[in-house]
């Protein structure tokens, strides 16, 4: 338990430590609620859709818990490379405490940044049902765990950064882009459909939408159990991968 | 005649390490092949070679970070592969490269060390008052380490090894790209330590004439194997040279830090960044 908490802990002061890693990582969700929110604004009210603003604000904070959460799972390989991991990794304390703490850790920095997000989005004219907040936060914590339990697996397997590129264009980009944060999920071709149901992703901007704006394109039933699902696969898996970790 | 070296280690209670018939292959390239020995307790032992001998393969081994292809290892007493929690309590590392979080200060880091190896927290906060003290970085104890200097985070991780009490202290090549001043000041602490805390040492180096100075004995280990071992002064006359450097030339044929490797070494190391 104190090794999970420790390990924690020390995430949360490396997030608060580096100021601008934090502004940085906000840059581009602001940039994303603006210029979509703004832009396609008037077009996407035209065809009946309503205010966009208020559809867009759920979908971009989870892009940005999408974004840091994943990174820090991947922070492994820069604990790797600064040498850090062997400290732990040589320490009598068991691998699965040392990726649980780690997971945890990441994911509060995920749900923190989640939350900033949100508070700007009010700023650019977002305006949500308070009454389901609890569930609101409930649900970024779940994303932000499924995600950086999938950085961690993934960095588990990836030697040093070379695979950076490969990773943001061909997994967290199509995963943001498929989730229905940006569009609704209705009408789509089929294999887009299929694709973005197959995202765990999509589940969290729907359980999100529901929470926050009350519309939902599944049901809030079905978010929430896909996603626990997903978070117990993700959490298995990082867990397995990072156990087989050799220095 | 192994089987015996694992006897003898077993009955000599002073031993703290025994190593007996290790072999670790990756590939085709046989790492370690076939080595036996034992580390006395209180002993300050040093395991010199060139590149690529296998030294580093050896030490991930007596820590846990690599399983042997067979052989014995008796870690204070217990074995890394069936107890390996008890083998992790039982020594301190000092890697080649830094392991330190440089995001978080001295004393942040030896805290995490304390709580991952449970000391508990008064004991923790003494210890590492006293040890923070013994290197002299008390007095920077609230900085982040990554304003240290190399030499200063150095002493931090060998402070941070010794916070749990171990029985052995490993330290891969702990004076490497130190300037001497430093690396004296290091090896000062080192014997000052030895000595107070009752730790046996067990270190690798290029650097002989450190070697000479500080190792009760040393083994010279080449292409996997242990080619000799005993006192610097043994080993000395036993190449009549009048110093290890010369010692060393004669055992190996070659110069420790020669910066030209030959086509297996390339390989055994092309091999090994492979496996990472």
């Amino acid at each position: 338990m104190k090794t999970i908490y420790i390990l924690w802990i020390r995430q949360l002061k490396r997030y608060y430590r580096s100021k601008p890693r934090i502004i940085g990582s906000l840059g581009q969700p602001v940039l994303f609620l603006v210029a979509l929110g703004f832009g396609f604004g008037p077009i996407y009210q035209k065809a009946g859709g309503g205010d966009y603003i208020q559809f867009l604000a759920p979908g971009i904070i989870c892009m940005s818990i999408l974004f840091t959460s994943v990174f820090s799972g991947i922070e492994i390989i820069w604990d790797r490379q600064f040498g850090f991991l062997k400290e732990t990794l040589v320490a009598p304390v068991s691998r699965f405490h040392i990726m649980i703490g780690r997971t945890l850790g990441g994911a509060s920095v995920a749900t923190l940044q989640g939350v900033i997000v949100f508070s700007i989005s009010l700023l650019a004219g977002f305006k949500p049902y308070l009454i389901a907040l609890p569930l609101a936060l409930f649900i970024m914590v779940l994303i932000a765990v499924i995600f950086t339990a999938l950085g961690t697996a993934i960095a588990s397997l990836m030697e040093d950064m070379h695979g950076f590129q490969l990773i943001m264009n061909f997994l967290i980009m199509p995963l943001f882009f498929l989730s229905g944060a940006l569009f609704p999920l209705d009408g789509l071709p089929r294999a887009i459909e299929i694709a973005s149901r197959a995202n765990p992703l999509s589940y969290g901007v729907d359980g999100l939408r529901f929470a926050l704006i009350n519309v939902c394109h599944f049901s809030l039933a079905f978010d929430l159990t896909f996603m626990l699902l997903a978070a117990l696969i993700f959490l298995g898996l990082g867990s397995y991968l990072f156990s087989r970790i050799q220095i | 005649m192994t089987a015996s070296v694992l006897y003898i280690g077993i009955c000599n209670m002073s031993a703290i390490i025994v190593v007996d018939d290790l072999v670790k292959s990756f590939k085709e390239i046989k790492a370690v092949d076939h080595i036996s020995f034992s580390v006395n307790k209180g002993e300050i032992f040093g395991f010199l070679g060139p590149n690529g001998a296998g030294k580093s393969t050896t030490i991930k081994m007596l820590t846990t970070l690599l399983v042997p292809d067979r052989g014995k290892i008796l870690m204070n007493g217990f074995d890394p592969l069936t107890e390996p929690d008890k083998v992790r309590q039982t020594f301190g590392i000092v890697f080649q490269d830094p392991s330190i979080d440089e995001e978080l200060t001295a004393w942040e880091n030896m805290e995490l060390h304390g709580v991952l190896y449970h000391i508990p927290k008064k004991v923790r906060r003494r210890r590492i008052e006293q040890l923070l003290k013994i290197v002299e970085l008390w007095d920077r104890r609230n900085d982040p380490a990554k304003r240290f200097s190399s030499g200063m985070k150095r002493r931090l991780e060998i402070s941070r090894g010794l916070l749990h009490h171990p029985a052995i202290l490993f330290l891969d090549e702990p004076t490497l790209g130190l300037d001497p001043q430093t690396r004296n000041l290091i090896w000062g602490h080192i014997k000052q330590l030895n000595q107070t805390e009752r730790v046996t040492v067990f270190f690798t180096t290029h650097y002989m004439e450190e070697a000479e100075r500080v190792a009760g004995r040393i083994a010279i280990i080449d292409h996997g194997r242990i080619i000799a071992l005993g006192a610097p002064g043994e080993l000395k006359a036993a190449t009549n040279a009048s110093s290890l450097e010369d010692a060393f030339i004669n055992f190996t044929g070659r110069n420790i830090r020669a910066e030209e490797v030959s086509n297996l070494d390339q390989l055994r190391r092309r091999v090994r960044l492979f496996r990472r």
